[in-house]
This record gives C-alpha cells, sequence and structure tokens, in this order.
C-alpha cells in the first residue's frame, strides 16, 4: 500500500491518483471489471463505518446495505435527514440531453474541468459526467418529485458556466427532496437491521492500526460517553470545511472535525485552500449575524445584476434611471452575462463594492434585479420558479423583492478542498474512504452550480459501492474489538484528554467570540482575493488567535451530559489548526485559478491567470506534528481531452 | 429593543424543569429568533452559567433542526417559518417572551429546549419510502408524471420534520406528518406498488409511539412552516379505509 512514492528526476513526493490509462469514456468500465468483488454471502462478515448521512454518506450506506454489508452510520444531528445537503437550493446536473441542446456526457465533463479552472483529474470528472444520468433515474424511481413540464416529462433550467439545459431540480428545493430519497433509502435499511443509526453522536478520532483505518472514536452527545466503533473500512461523508470562516452559508453544525482528525493521522488535505464564494447571498446586517443565507444561483436566469455607475449613488434604485445602471455581468461577459460561474460573479460583485459603488448597509451588496423578467413573463411565473427563495428573502430582509431589487453579496459557500483521495475514493490512510464535499475531489479550483448534489450522489450511489468491495475483498474481513488493539485505548485517552483541557478552561471570552475573529481574519486575507503580504499577516494572526483560544476562552458545563459548549469548542479548536493550513496551500500557489484569487496572478483585464508550467498539481499536504511545517505532495494533473485555456465567459 | 424572556430549563430527562426570567438587552429587528438567543447564551457563558440549549443547524427553514414554541405557538408569530426564520421585527421592545420545548409524551425532553424526536424516523422506517435498491431503476423519462402530480407530490413531500404539528396538537397527534409522506408517495407512479401496505404501517407504528389521534383539529396545518395541508390527513385516511377494506373500482 505504499503510494507515496519518490521520484527520482525531482525529488519531490509525488501522489499516484491510481486513474486509469486508456480512451477516457472506457477507464470507468475497465476498472470496474478490474475490481475485486466480495461474494454476496461473504458481504455480511464485513463492517463498514459511515461518518455523515448527507447526499453521499446517506446514499453510500443505504446502497452498501442493499449490498449486504454492515454499515454503522454515525450523524451530529438528531436525523439523518438534517444533514446540511438538505438546504442545497438550485439543482443537480445531469448529461441527460433531454432538452437536444447539445449536451452529452462530454460537454458535462468538458464544462466541469473548464469550470474547475483546470485542476481536478480528467479521469474522475468524466466519470462523475457518465454516473449523472444513472443518479436522475435512481432519485426518480425514488419518487423524488422534479419538477415536470406538461407531458409529465421531466423539466431542466440552466445554470452558471453552462450553455445547455441540464439542471433537473424540485422548486428551490432541490438538496431537500434527494436528501429525503436517499434518507428513506437509509431509514429502509434501518427497518431492515443492516444499518445502525447513531445520531447525535460525533466522531472525535480515527482509530489506525497497523497503518489501516480500523474505527473511529465518538462522543454521545446525549450523555457524553465515549465509545471505540470498529470496523474494516471506515467511509468520511462529513461534507466541508467552510464554517472556517464563521460566517457561510453551512449550518451550524458543519465542522472540519472528522477530516482534521483524519488528517492528523496521517491522510493528506487536498488543496485546502480552494473555496468557493457563492454570489448570491443575502448581505451581512451587523455582528450579531450567525450565519448567510444563499440566494439559489438559478435566480441568476432571471435577474440581472447591477450597481450604479456613480460612486456613493444613495438613489433607491427606481430613482436610478436605467443609463445610470452598470449591469457589470452583462456588459464585460457578453455571452454568459449573469451566467458566469459562481468565481467570476463573485470577484465581479467585490471588485465593484470595492470601487465604492455596492449598494445597501456599509456598501457591500448589489442589486439582482428581477423587474425585467417581471415585466416579460408576468409575476405568477416568477412567483412560480422562485417563489420560496423570495419567501426567504423578505423574512430575512423585510423587503418586497417583487418591487425592490434584491441586495446580495457573496458568501463562503463550499470547500473544493477536502481529504486527498485517489481514483478509488480512498485517502492516503489504507481502508479510510472519503466521498462527497469532505473529499478534493472533482472540482478542481472551483465549483459549478448544481455539481455538488451530482457529486455527493455519484460518489455514494454508484462510484464507492465498486472501489471500496475491491479494498474489502484484498484484506478479508477481520473483526477487532476495541478491547484488544492498544491504538484505539490511545485514541480514546487522546479524546478524553482533550475534552477534560475544553472543559478546564474557564477564561474571559466566549468561543465563538475566539472563532468571529478568525472567520474576519480568513474572509480579510483568505477569502475572495488574496495576496502575499496578506497571508502572511493571516499566518501570524492564526497562531496567536489559537493561543488565546486556549488560555482565553471559557467553556461551561460538564461532558456527561448535552453540551454545545464543548461540541463548539472542539470544532473551533480544530478550525483554528486547518486555517493556517488553508492560508499556507494559499500562500504557496503564488498562481490563480478559479476561486483561488491571487491578486499578484491576474490578467489586464482583471480576470485569474493560471500558471500551468509550475501549479499543474494537486497540492496535498501531510500532517508532519508541527502546524506551521506541513509537507507538501504532488500529484500532478494532465490534461489529455480538455486542453488547458484561459478560461474566457465573454 | 429590550425584552424579558422566561425560559424552559431542563437538565436531563428525568429533571422537573422551571421557567426561568432572563433579560435580552439591545436586540436589533433585523437579528433573527435564534441570533436573540445566541447572544442571552453568550453573556450567561461569561457569567459561568450554562448557556439555554436549544437546537438549529441550517438557520435557513429547511432542515427542520429548531423547534421551539414562542409564546405558546410553535415556531412563533410567523406563519410558513421556522423559529430560525423568524426576525426580531416581530417584537417590540417591553415584551415578555416565553419559550418553551415541543411538548410530547412521543418528544421526550433531552435537556431545556431539545427534544427526542427520533420517533419519526422510525415512523418513516415503517414504510415512508419506495423500495428500489441502488441501480435497479429504469431510464428516467419511462414514467410520465404529470405536471400537477408532481406538484402534489412536492407540496407535501415539503414536509421538513420539524414535529411542530406534534407539538401543537391537543391530541400530541403526529398525522400531518405522517400524512405528507402518504400522500407524497401516494400520488406518484413510483409509490404505487406499496402502497396499501405503507399506509396500514406507518400509522399501526404512529399508534404505538404514543403519539395521539387525529380529530381533525387543524392547528397542525396552521402552524407548519411548510404549510402542509390538512387535505394529506384526508388523502391518508382514504388509503386507510382502502387498506382495510379494499380499494373496490374507485380510480386509485
Amino acid at each position: 500500500m505504499a503510494r507515496l512514492t519518490k521520484s527520482a528526476a525531482t525529488q519531490e513526493v509525488t501522489l499516484d491518483s491510481k486513474a486509469p490509462s486508456g480512451p477516457i469514456e472506457e477507464r470507468w468500465d475497465h476498472r470496474r471489471f478490474e475490481l475485486k468483488l466480495v461474494n454476496p454471502t461473504n458481504k455480511r462478515k464485513y463492517r463498514i463505518i459511515m461518518v455523515g448521512s448527507g447526499l453521499a454518506g446517506g446514499s453510500a450506506a443505504a446502497s452498501l446495505s442493499e449490498l449486504g454489508y454492515n454499515v454503522d452510520v454515525f450523524c451530529y444531528q438528531d436525523s439523518p435527514r438534517r444533514a446540511h445537503s438538505i438546504a442545497a437550493q438550485g439543482g443537480i446536473n445531469a448529461a441527460k440531453n433531454y432538452r437536444n441542446d447539445g449536451d452529452s456526457i462530454f460537454r458535462l465533463f468538458y464544462d466541469t474541468v473548464k469550470g474547475g479552472d483546470f485542476r481536478s483529474r480528467e479521469s474522475n470528472v468524466y466519470r462523475l459526467a457518465q454516473v449523472s444520468v444513472d443518479i436522475i433515474d435512481q432519485c426518480v424511481a425514488q419518487g423524488v418529485p422534479f419538477a415536470r413540464e406538461y407531458g409529465g416529462l421531466l423539466d431542466t433550467r440552466s445554470f452558471g458556466g453552462a450553455q445547455v439545459s441540464r439542471t433537473f431540480y424540485a422548486r428551490g428545493q432541490t438538496g431537500q427532496q434527494l436528501l429525503l430519497g436517499a434518507y428513506q433509502a437509509l431509514e429502509r435499511q434501518i427497518a431492515a437491521g443492516t444499518v445502525k443509526m447513531h445520531t447525535r453522536h460525533e466522531m472525535l478520532d480515527l482509530v489506525v492500526v497497523d497503518g489501516r483505518a480500523r474505527g473511529i472514536v465518538t462522543r454521545d452527545m446525549v450523555t457524553g460517553e465515549i465509545e471505540t466503533h470498529m470496523a474494516d473500512a471506515v467511509v468520511l461523508g462529513s461534507g466541508g470545511y467552510g464554517n472556517v470562516f464563521y460566517l457561510s452559508t453551512n449550518a451550524m453544525g458543519c465542522n472540519a472535525t472528522a477530516i482534521w482528525r483524519a488528517h492528523k493521522k496521517g491522510a493528506l488535505f487536498g488543496n485546502p485552500c480552494f473555496t468557493q464564494i457563492h454570489p448570491t447571498c443575502i448581505p451581512v446586517t451587523g455582528d450579531h449575524q450567525s450565519k448567510l443565507t444563499l440566494m439559489s444561483e438559478s435566480l441568476r436566469n432571471d435577474g440581472r445584476v447591477w450597481v450604479p455607475k456613480k460612486m456613493g449613488d444613495n438613489r433607491p434604485p427606481h430613482q436610478i434611471p436605467e443609463e445610470e445602471r452598470d449591469y457589470f455581468l452583462e456588459r464585460k461577459y457578453p455571452s454568459f452575462g449573469n451566467l458566469v460561474p459562481r468565481d467570476v460573479a463573485s470577484r465581479n460583485a467585490k471588485e465593484v463594492c470595492d470601487q465604492g459603488r455596492g449598494v445597501g448597509p456599509g456598501g457591500r451588496g448589489v442589486y439582482l434585479d428581477f423587474a425585467d423578467a417581471i415585466n416579460r413573463l408576468g409575476k405568477s411565473v416568477i412567483r412560480e420558479r422562485y417563489g420560496n427563495l423570495f419567501d426567504m428573502y423578505s423574512r430575512i430582509t423585510g423587503e418586497n423583492p417583487y418591487e425592490v431589487p434584491m441586495r446580495i453579496y457573496p458568501a463562503v459557500h463550499y470547500t473544493m478542498g477536502g481529504l486527498w483521495v485517489d481514483y478509488q475514493l480512498m485517502s492516503t490512510i489504507p481502508g479510510l474512504f472519503v466521498i462527497g464535499e469532505a473529499n478534493f475531489s472533482d472540482h478542481g479550483a472551483n465549483r459549478l452550480g448544481a455539481s455538488a448534489l451530482m457529486q455527493g450522489l455519484a460518489d455514494g450511489y454508484f462510484i464507492l459501492p465498486y472501489t471500496i468491495g475491491d479494498f474489502l475483498a484484498t484484506v478479508g474481513a477481520n473483526p477487532l474489538s476495541p478491547a484488544e488493539v492498544p491504538e484505539a485505548q490511545e485514541a480514546e485517552a487522546g479524546v478524553r484528554a482533550q475534552i477534560d483541557r475544553l472543559l478546564s478552561l474557564k477564561g474571559k471570552r466566549t468561543v465563538d467570540d475566539i472563532h468571529r475573529d478568525l472567520g474576519h481574519v480568513m474572509w480579510d486575507y483568505c477569502g475572495m482575493a488574496r495576496s502575499d503580504a496578506g497571508l502572511r499577516k493571516a499566518l501570524d494572526r492564526i497562531p496567536e488567535l489559537r493561543q488565546e483560544f486556549w488560555q482565553g476562552v471559557t467553556v461551561p458545563g460538564v461532558n456527561e451530559s448535552l453540551n454545545q459548549s464543548l461540541e463548539k469548542a472542539g470544532r473551533v479548536a480544530d478550525f483554528l489548526e486547518l486555517a493556517e493550513l488553508m492560508c499556507i496551500d494559499a500562500l504557496h500557489r503564488t498562481e490563480s485559478c478559479g476561486g483561488h484569487f491571487r491578486e499578484e496572478s491576474q490578467t489586464p483585464d482583471g480576470e485569474a491567470l493560471r500558471d500551468d508550467v509550475h501549479f499543474s498539481y494537486v497540492a496535498a499536504w501531510e500532517y508532519t506534528g508541527n502546524l506551521a511545517d506541513p509537507r507538501l505532495h504532488k500529484e500532478p494533473l494532465s490534461f489529455e481531452y480538455v486542453h488547458p485555456t484561459q478560461r474566457s465567459y465573454k | 429593543m429590550n425584552l424579558t424572556l422566561r425560559v424552559w430549563r431542563q437538565q436531563h430527562e428525568s429533571d422537573e424543569g422551571r421557567m426561568n426570567t432572563y433579560l435580552a438587552r439591545d436586540i436589533s429587528p433585523d437579528m433573527s429568533f435564534l441570533e436573540m438567543l445566541d447572544i442571552v447564551n453568550e453573556e450567561l457563558t461569561l457569567q459561568g452559567e450554562e448557556p439555554i440549549a436549544f437546537d438549529s443547524d441550517c438557520r435557513e427553514g429547511i432542515c427542520g433542526m429548531c423547534g421551539i414554541v414562542i409564546n405558546g405557538i410553535p415556531h412563533g408569530p410567523d406563519r410558513g417559518a421556522t423559529a430560525c426564520q423568524l426576525h426580531m421585527r416581530w417584537f417590540k421592545d417591553g415584551d415578555t417572551i416565553t419559550i418553551e420545548p415541543w411538548r410530547a409524551k412521543a418528544f421526550p425532553v433531552i435537556k431545556d429546549l431539545v427534544v427526542n424526536r427520533s420517533a419519526f424516523d422510525t415512523i418513516i422506517q415503517a414504510g415512508g419510502y419506495v423500495s428500489v435498491s441502488t441501480g435497479a431503476a429504469p431510464e428516467a423519462n419511462s414514467v410520465p408524471v404529470g405536471k400537477e402530480t408532481a406538484e402534489r407530490a412536492l407540496d407535501a413531500a415539503a414536509c421538513i420534520g420539524c414535529g411542530a404539528c406534534v407539538a401543537v396538537c391537543p391530541n400530541a397527534s403526529a398525522m400531518l406528518f405522517m400524512s405528507a409522506k402518504v400522500m407524497h408517495l401516494g400520488v406518484l407512479p413510483q409509490g404505487q406498488p406499496e402502497r396499501e401496505q405503507r399506509v396500514a404501517r406507518m400509522i399501526e407504528t404512529h399508534d404505538s409511539l404514543g403519539f395521539g389521534s387525529c380529530t381533525n383539529i387543524g392547528e397542525c396545518s396552521a402552524v407548519c412552516p411548510a404549510e402542509i395541508s390538512m387535505e394529506t390527513i384526508a388523502f391518508m385516511n382514504r388509503d386507510l379505509i382502502a387498506s382495510r377494506i379494499g380499494r373496490g373500482t374507485e380510480p386509485a
């Protein structure tokens, strides 16, 4: 299982993706045939741990259990149905070409590689596009109520970064409906007795035995009991780490603890600085703000983004005549207009606000105006398409978007980075698989809209169930009990020690207070625009914040009870470490690509300027015991099918 | 604005519990209700007291995790909204606000405002799904579903599983939650093969979990943040009768 090999030519540590070669359209088929199978009657001898119950974790757990494996599923919420996949609004891509508009598997692959600004692995992305069509079939069969046309066939809409209509949706609740489909499949397996569900449980460490992932240590969030669970393989589907920024569109509980603890046990972390800032969120109103709310990108289909041409123009929007408005996306990108990819839309919004042309409190907002669409299509059509989003907006802001343009501003939304995995979704720790947003895989440096749901379900329904079988067939079933494994007891002791240490903190600041400070540092220096000087400032500040945390916060309560302060403290302690790795990664990558915009690397007209000669690789970082000095491993990226070019959406 | 909060505090399931009074100071009308509670909790933490435990996750009204009774109304006064979407502009300076957990036999209190709603998952396990294993699905467009049918299914499928319907019901019945799932799957062609067993098994499970019966009062639908209609209950009752005595010649 030696997957880290020294390359003689460069003396750099390179990583092998284990991706197949040959014609790209045959690679997954060939690999599937090569994969070892576990005999159907032997599957029940294996136990698999699944951490997370969202689209990736839920769909994978249900599918594995249908195959006959025993699965233990853990989630921190009170039910698997709450996972944050539920909040995805807009849709899910699939290369069905139902519109006859020229879509194909190859085009979805092409768009995704290009949208990711040539920092993803071609083989993975092609496979993703291939299985996208099966996902829609599966979800429809489960009873997911996708939008339909009058003839009864599936409706689609177009989404940012694509010129075809390939996004399937269920009003603005697509994530909810897909998650409920996976959740119901999971509940069916729980009833069948092959999935054991552990709700309100948080994974706090990974147990590695003889170099293999063999279990996890969890805390029962109701009783405080620390438990060790052993298995033949461990799968993390625990989502992204956007909450490093304090304010994001993630749920309050979303955290990096599972992947970060696995990283500290040896799993490499891929492209940690690749984060997605979503252009259409409701602007911040004040320091009290606990989270940001996304307005689906689908709104950009009918909404027009603008700001006043003049700086400091404080007139209400309806008093600003047409000729004094700057529809800056339409002006700069005539062919994609308001539908440019998220990174481009976000950066342009920041730019016009930095010029002093932003609207709303603090000048941190741009208009998203539906007046034209309402005139053209009528209010009722707009209500049918976006009614729930409009309601949500007016609830939060107290304004009526049918009458007054929405105000939007970018916010942290998704993390493309995550634990490094090979083509078979296995991390650098054998037996540890990582799926969905928690891995780094398919989106490169920028994720296209409606691709997160696609990737989560692709990994869970159609990829992991095959690849994990290959691993299990290779190693054989070998049940272990925690009592016979010193590594399990050590991990458990470490978890208890950290909890004791957190509960002994009786300083003068709250955990949220430090988290908010960390968020400001990350947003200012590792957000939409990054520079050498800024990142160095962040790298000075983050260790100080860590010290302030471990010396200055107070954590009330005890372990043996529901203790939300303790939960939060453990998560923020991990964010304070991960943040440093993100900044180190951002500093080392002196090029701009996708959502990673280095101010030093831009084209004359301000677009992200890649440096393919030096940075066409995945940066996978190894924990060395010293947070300030992780070791870099590189997975070189080669592009045989989509030739890297400067992305242009003009 | 400044507010007085009367909040239910309960250490654990078997603790008797009590109402405590707290002050919420300098609250902005732009805050959400839960952000107001965050601020009170920050103060409590700094005073060395345990903050008020309450569930919340997405804070955008879709995950169904939050659920508290505000002045006697689950999720508070804003119709069609969850507690996390309720904003403080609904209140005025000097108000006293009473905050309690869901109260129902089937939802035991874990701590303060946090309750155990796993009974909802148990109801879904009894049949709230279509039995289709991964890989077995036919081509998605091979079974047309009329637009109106899809819309009806989605209206019912919009349920977020928060439990407000149970909390408000004088009988602590989970009929609205259950019927939303029965109708979502029952109107779609994919849900037909298991339609009759589904309703029978779910109702049997529902009754065994300590939820009460439905007496068509309708408060459930009035407080439902997803605005699930009472029509779902009628739909379910029809399916239940069909499952007991057969559907006869009546169209499905």
